[in-house]
């Protein structure tokens, strides 16, 4: 027999992320390239894998061609297991019924037969847009020394910012007396991350009277979460210290890959006790040219740069021809840049070519809004694109 | 699976004592993330060759700890895959393996027992992509009983120890020799063979009984005649690594732009162990040019005309040039560099100068503090 599983995780990757705009016409929100050679997806899984959590369902709904590919058979996470590893769950057609993900609650209450199959003590709801390490051992030998039916890490954000989150009141011992969705006027700044830990009998009583209830949102914020709360079950808050991004809109997504440029990056990816795994693609080393400028960036394998690049973020096998300039962008894979082009404060999506002497977005300020190129698009010489534009996937030259 | 492959480890590389000192020649770093075995195991999976046996004798952990289950080349397979052949000795036979002969016979099992119907045998003491699949079409089509793999090239002093061919208007070997002369142009072998497996397996053995020494010598020469022996034309480049001097050029010649190109080209994949680092992190005041650098490293001062492994550290206002550094060198603040090659894990203080030239570059071995 193997061995009992003490918790497995569950992680929510079928979101649309349609805030990502072009960024995500073709490709699911997790599957979305992060960090030059990373995808969102790789924090979670590492934070799995670094947690020694072996089991992980992900959830997948929207646009999953690219992210299924991505994790094949989980090898690069480690996980491919003979008894757990990773499993992709797409929605699935049954005997009486056939029903897309309709919210989180439901996706997980769909796969319930998944966790049974395991029947782990314990079960981890993870979400995947959110760049952090955590170590969701620790957050379980918690869970489990409170005696909690659930358990809800917490993050301390700014007090301007509470009114956008999931607020947690909690009494001295740390036991959530009051959830609160997005107040208008919170009462105090711990807000949800939206990591739960339930126990898995809790779960699956919730899971069951959240289906059963009409009108339900079928949400673990809107309603599994008061649910419980209203019925006295023991909820405690688990304060996470660290960094910790929902990188759901443009703006956050650019930001967060800034966090991991400058002398002291706000998020460190070189721990080599806390690796983030990706898959390798088997690419040369990067080349920096005789009259190549770097600076201030992080620029990942098979790059080959005869241009200058400062404050920006290049992904894997990108192209810069000479004199042309990146500044304050970030450059997703496979990208060609002609001789001559500049770009400034841009995401560029993967397998985009961009023309010689082309302009891109405008200069960063204050009032000045991201250019977005979507992927595959193919970009002629001298074309202009101002910032805040918002180029579709696949256009060839759109006007 | 028309082949499988045999893998020489160490080649006899007595003039590359330093950087084999404690490893096998296959496992001597190359190229800001590669070892030498990376280009001989990928040119072999790119070509569906995935039965390999990688033959060795001395300080193979380095080699062990490479290679793994091999799956970061594809070849951890239920059928085949790669599999480390440690040295093998009867009781009567104190030596260890001397030569290749020694070594094929330490793996006479593995080739009886192959199903495949040929067996590539190749060094890996180069840096090369060399096309199995047509080399293996050739072979077929010609009927031959060994191919051998030569490229026409003016011979330098890596390559005296290659033996030279002469062919026939069919390129069916005439005439072979042991050494290459220096300053000629010639027909150089690059240490890969294709030989029907039936047949080395036959020679092998016989080989015992006629006290055969060598596979070069006792093997190929006396039978030109006698066996159908074809060479395979190489054209791509071959970069053989045989001193400090030839490892420090070839490095350098990964900034050249065609060399890259022939070694990276489109349809070649040049696989290795993966070691998950994160993208190259430039810092504010980072200087670099014409340099290649791998993954990991993290760069606030300058680096001119260098390799960077995977990594390494380069502190602020320290000046590399001309330099090799090998996975995870630490140099700190104002250190000054110029034809230096560091090994694995050195670490250079604050304020030091290093400097070599460009015939003796100046060599730290792994581990090293300075």
């Amino acid at each position: 027999m193997y061995k009992h599983k003490k918790c497995i995780a569950m992680l929510l990757a079928g979101g649309q992320g349609s805030r990502l705009f072009a960024l995500t016409t073709k490709v699911a929100k997790p599957a979305v390239s992060f960090g030059a050679k990373y995808r969102i997806i790789d924090f979670p899984l590492s934070n799995c894998t670094n947690s020694n959590i072996d089991t992980v369902g992900v959830l997948t709904q929207y646009q999953p061609l690219i992210l299924n590919d991505y994790i094949g058979n989980g090898q690069p996470w480690d996980l491919d297991r003979l008894y757990g590893g990773v499993h992709i769950l797409p929605p699935y057609q049954g005997k009486n019924s056939s029903d897309w993900y309709k919210g989180t609650a439901n996706a997980i209450y769909q796969n319930l037969n998944f966790i049974e199959s395991y029947n782990p003590d314990h079960v981890l709801i993870l979400s995947g847009d959110h760049i952090y390490k955590m170590d969701y051992n620790e957050m379980l030998e918690y869970h489990i020394a409170k005696g909690a039916d659930c358990t809800i890490a917490t993050l301390t954000v700014p007090m301007e910012d509470a009114s956008r989150f999931g607020i947690m009141n909690t009494d001295a011992d740390m036991t959530i007396t009051e959830f609160e969705e997005k107040p208008k006027q919170p009462k105090n700044d711990q807000a949800s991350m939206g990591i739960y830990l339930f126990k898995t009998e809790k779960l699956r009583e919730y899971l069951i009277a959240d289906e059963n209830t009409e009108g339900s949102s079928n949400d673990f914020g809107k309603n599994i979460i008061p649910n419980m709360l209203n019925d006295g079950c023991k909820m405690v808050a688990f304060p996470f210290k660290g960094y910790w991004k929902d990188v759901g809109t443009v703006d956050s997504l650019w930001s967060a890959n800034m966090d991991l440029i400058g002398s002291n990056p706000a998020f460190d990816i070189y721990d080599p006790y806390w690796k983030i795994y990706s898959r390798n693609m088997g690419i040369q080393p990067q080349y920096v040219g005789e009259n190549a400028k770097i600076a201030n960036s992080l620029v990942s394998g098979g790059t080959e740069i005869e241009g200058t690049v400062i404050n920006s973020v290049i992904g894997s096998n990108v192209k810069i021809g000479k004199g042309a300039k990146v500044i304050d962008s970030v450059i997703f894979a496979d990208v060609e840049i002609g001789a001559g082009a500049t770009i400034n404060y841009s995401i560029i999506d993967e397998k985009v070519k961009i023309g010689e002497n082309c302009v891109i977005g405008n200069e960063k300020s204050s009032d000045a809004k991201i250019a977005l190129v979507g992927r595959e698009c193919n970009i002629k010489a001298y074309k202009v694109l101002q910032g805040g534009c918002n180029l579709e996937a696949g256009k060839e030259d759109q006007e | 699976m028309l082949a499988a492959a045999i893998v020489f480890a160490d080649a006899h590389l007595e003039t590359m004592d330093e950087l084999t000192r404690r490893r096998t020649v296959a496992s001597i770093p190359f190229g800001g993330r590669y070892r030498l075995i990376d280009f001989a195991l990928s040119n072999l999976v790119n070509a569906d060759i995935t039965k390999v046996a990688v033959v060795t004798q001395r300080n193979y952990q380095s080699l062990m700890d490479h290679i793994g289950s091999g799956k970061d080349w594809d070849l951890s397979r239920r059928n085949g895959g790669v599999m480390i052949f440690p040295p093998f000795s009867y009781y009567k036979n104190e030596t260890l393996a001397e030569n290749r002969l020694d070594y094929l016979r330490s793996v006479l099992g593995y080739i009886s027992k192959c199903k495949e119907e040929h067996i590539v045998l190749l060094d890996c003491d180069s840096v090369n992509v060399i096309d199995f699949d047509k080399a293996l079409k050739e072979h077929i089509e010609r009927n031959a009983d060994i191919t051998i793999c030569y490229k026409e090239t003016l011979v330098n002093e890596d390559l005296v120890d290659n033996m030279s061919f002469e062919f026939d208007e069919n390129e069916r070997v005439t005439k072979a020799t042991l050494t290459s002369e220096v300053g000629k142009t010639a027909n150089t072998s690059i240490n890969a063979w294709i030989v029907k497996r039936k047949l080395l397996f036959n020679l092998i053995s016989d080989s015992v009984a006629r006290g055969a020494r060598s596979f070069r010598k006792d093997i190929l020469i006396p039978n030109i005649s006698s066996l159908r022996m074809f060479g395979y034309r190489h054209e791509g480049a071959y970069l053989k690594i045989r001193s400090m001097e030839s490892y420090f050029e070839n490095n350098m010649l990964m900034l050249n732009k065609d060399i890259r190109n022939q070694i990276f080209g489109e349809n070649e994949t040049i696989y290795t162990k993966v070691r998950d680092s994160a993208p190259t992190r430039y810092g504010e005041n980072s200087k670099v040019v014409n340099s290649y650098i791998a993954d990991g490293c993290e760069i606030e001062g300058t680096v001119i005309n260098s390799i960077l492994f995977r990594g390494v550290r380069v502190g602020k206002n320290a000046v590399v040039e001309n330099s090799i550094l090998m996975q995870d060198t630490d140099t700190g603040e104002l250190v000054k560099l110029n034809y230096v090659i560091t090994d694995k894990n050195v670490t250079i203080r604050n304020n030091q100068t290093l400097s070599g030239c460009k015939k003796v570059p100046y060599y730290l071995s792994k581990n090293m503090m300075v």
